[in-house]
């Protein structure tokens, strides 16, 4: 079932375009990732879903409702802002009860509903804390909770985690993600950071000045990406030199691959598709080595420009800046960039 | 050793004038501070004083802050028009107003006598509540309320704040109530602190127009009882450090909450 729907939205802010002709649909109990460069437009289309900015023309549907016209403080969704957002004259448990207490729900409720929301987040404890005294990680779960006290149709989420550390990040990165699916609340999550889109959404959206370039599940989005653009936002690329052999195959890194055009192409190529060997009769020569763990990433000098590639530590172990290698591409498929 | 002797030297400049002046006021052994309630004037120039200022603090507010939250939330493309004209006060000298408004209220009970502008311009010339001076004091205290209101709504970051009152479903009414004016709060306080202290301390406006408020009462006794002029200057000088303090505490009291 679709929850949410945008339709054709455009946007100008003077010269700039910030929607153009945007589409999204979100199905109920979904989390979408917007994923996209600064200025393509994925905190403008999350504000027009909120009711913050009005389209110039398009359609807002949730649950089949058009409510493109209805003001912000009638749509009941729930949003987690980028900055730091709590009302600092009022406690943990008072912002949290915020929602409510506009909506006239009695003082007995709302309390037992804002510790309820609280405990969820796991900050309990913190119900009389005021805003300042709450770390940045703890501000932010705060502001989720008061976003889920409403029970909101939609939640959204504008670059929530951008303002904290890594570690407190990816910590909370999942626990929104294991709240989420717990309530089963339509989810549109913001952000600029793609590693974060991709391990918690169920599908990710990339956006490109103004409009969805591909929508599409974490996977396939990294091994089928649709366009050049996606391929290189998404994950680490390798733009390659490919001599055409025939109209329909190209040769890159002595192999020969699929791909029809004419003449000759660039491809685009992850890094763990490349192997690398050592090869005293090469002419090519490892220039950089970062150890990652179980990956080691491997940077070589290849016609002037810098290929990287990700191998398995083992194999990358007698390989060192100024070793001499050779370079073979995995079975995957070649896209033209 | 310099920083302890120039402290020395600024407390001295400060305290000798006070001290002198409370030694001048006791000297006698009159009580001349227990006078100042029964003093000819005094009441009367009191209360128009403080009435005045309690107009004017709410006009000055009235004014400044739905003309801010105008320029922070809605236009921020007229934020340096609103600025430059808050400015404009400070570069008229007062006297340069005073000679206009004198003026304009001439044409009342002259020209314009008899004619709906004429009444009004007579009528706000009344000398137990003077609104012309409300008017002015208004205008004299626009930048003052400006700018330390402009400083806290850009302390806080009030446009998503008000963002997320209204997502969570609250009213415009709801929202200032709830959100934005207590987030203002010191702000609001020190604006309405700085036109009182401008307007109780306000001379040269008044006298010119002939209304009896406090400083004008002050200099018309000092002719003839000098110890009982002092002793009210001292007086209203602690009165304003008193309200000085109970704002500031009021503020602080609010943070450690």
């Amino acid at each position: 079932m679709t929850a949410v729907e945008l339709r054709g939205l455009h946007r100008r802010f003077g010269d700039v375009t910030a929607l153009d002709g945007l589409d999204l649909s979100i199905e109920a109990g979904e989390l979408i990732g917007l994923l996209g460069p600064s200025g393509c437009g994925k905190t403008t289309a999350l504000r027009v879903l909120a009711g913050f900015e009005q389209p110039d023309r398009g359609q807002v549907l949730v649950g089949g409702t058009d409510i493109t016209g209805t003001p912000a403080s009638r749509r009941g969704m729930g949003m987690v802002f980028q900055s730091f957002s709590l009302f600092p004259n009022m406690t943990a448990a008072g912002n949290v009860a915020f929602g409510l207490r506009v909506r006239k729900v009695p003082a007995p409720a709302r309390r037992r509903r804002a510790e309820e929301l609280l405990e969820l987040v796991g900050l309990g404890e913190k119900a009389k804390a005021y805003p300042h005294q709450l770390s940045g990680g703890q501000q932010q779960r705060v502001a989720l909770a008061r976003a889920l006290a409403i029970e909101p149709a939609v939640l959204l989420l504008d670059e929530p985690l951008s303002a904290l550390d890594a570690q407190v990040r990816n910590q909370l990165r999942d626990e929104i993600r294991r709240i989420q699916q717990r309530l089963g609340t339509t989810t549109l999550f913001v952000t600029h950071d793609q590693s974060e889109a991709l391990s918690i959404a169920d599908r990710v959206g990339v956006l490109r000045a103004g409009q969805v370039e591909q929508l599409a599940a974490p996977d396939e989005l990294y091994h089928r990406p649709a366009t050049a653009f996606v391929a290189e936002f998404v994950g680490t690329t390798n733009r390659l030199q490919a001599r055409r052999v025939s109209p329909d195959t190209v040769e890159v890194l002595g192999s020969r691959r699929p791909l029809a055009g004419t003449g000759d192409a660039e491809v685009l190529v992850r890094p763990e598709a490349i192997g690398v060997a050592a090869d005293e009769t090469s002419g090519l020569t490892v220039v950089a080595r970062t150890f990652h763990g179980a990956l080691t990433r491997l940077t070589v000098a290849v016609d002037g420009r810098e290929v990287v590639a990700d191998v398995p530590s083992p194999l990358a172990s007698g390989l060192v800046p100024g070793s001499r290698v050779a370079l073979t591409l995995g079975d995957v498929p070649l896209l033209a960039a | 050793m310099i920083r302890r002797l120039a402290l020395l030297l600024v407390g001295l400049y400060f305290l000798v004038p006070l001290v002198a002046s409370f030694v001048f006021t006791v000297d006698g052994g009159a009580n001349v501070y227990g006078q100042i309630i029964t003093a000819e004037g005094f009441a009367d120039a009191f209360r128009r004083s403080m009435t005045l200022a309690v107009l004017t603090v709410a006009g000055v507010l009235g004014i400044t802050i739905p003309a801010l939250l105008a320029v922070h939330l809605k236009l921020p493309k007229w934020r340096p028009v609103l600025e430059t004209l808050s400015l404009i006060p400070l570069a008229v000298p007062p006297i340069a107003l005073v000679v206009g408004v004198r003026t304009l209220l001439g044409y009342g009970p002259d020209e314009l006598a008899g004619t709906p502008v004429g009444d009004v311009l007579v009528s706000i010339q009344d000398p137990e509540l003077p609104w012309v001076l409300v008017i002015v004091y208004i205008v004299l205290a626009l930048p003052f309320a400006y700018r330390t209101l402009d400083a806290g709504l850009r302390g806080s970051d009030v446009k998503t704040l008000v963002d997320a009152a209204r997502g969570l479903g609250a009213s415009w009414p709801a929202t200032l109530g709830r959100v934005i004016l207590p987030q203002l709060r010191p702000g609001l306080l020190g604006a309405a602190f700085l036109t009182l202290a401008l307007v109780l301390g306000e001379f040269t406006v008044s006298s010119i127009l002939l209304f009896e408020t406090l400083p004008v009462w002050l200099l018309k006794i000092s002719g003839s009882d000098a110890q009982l002029s002092v002793a009210v200057s001292l007086a209203s000088l602690v009165f304003t450090w008193l309200l000085l303090l109970a704002v500031s505490a009021f503020d602080r009291k609010e943070k450690t909450s």
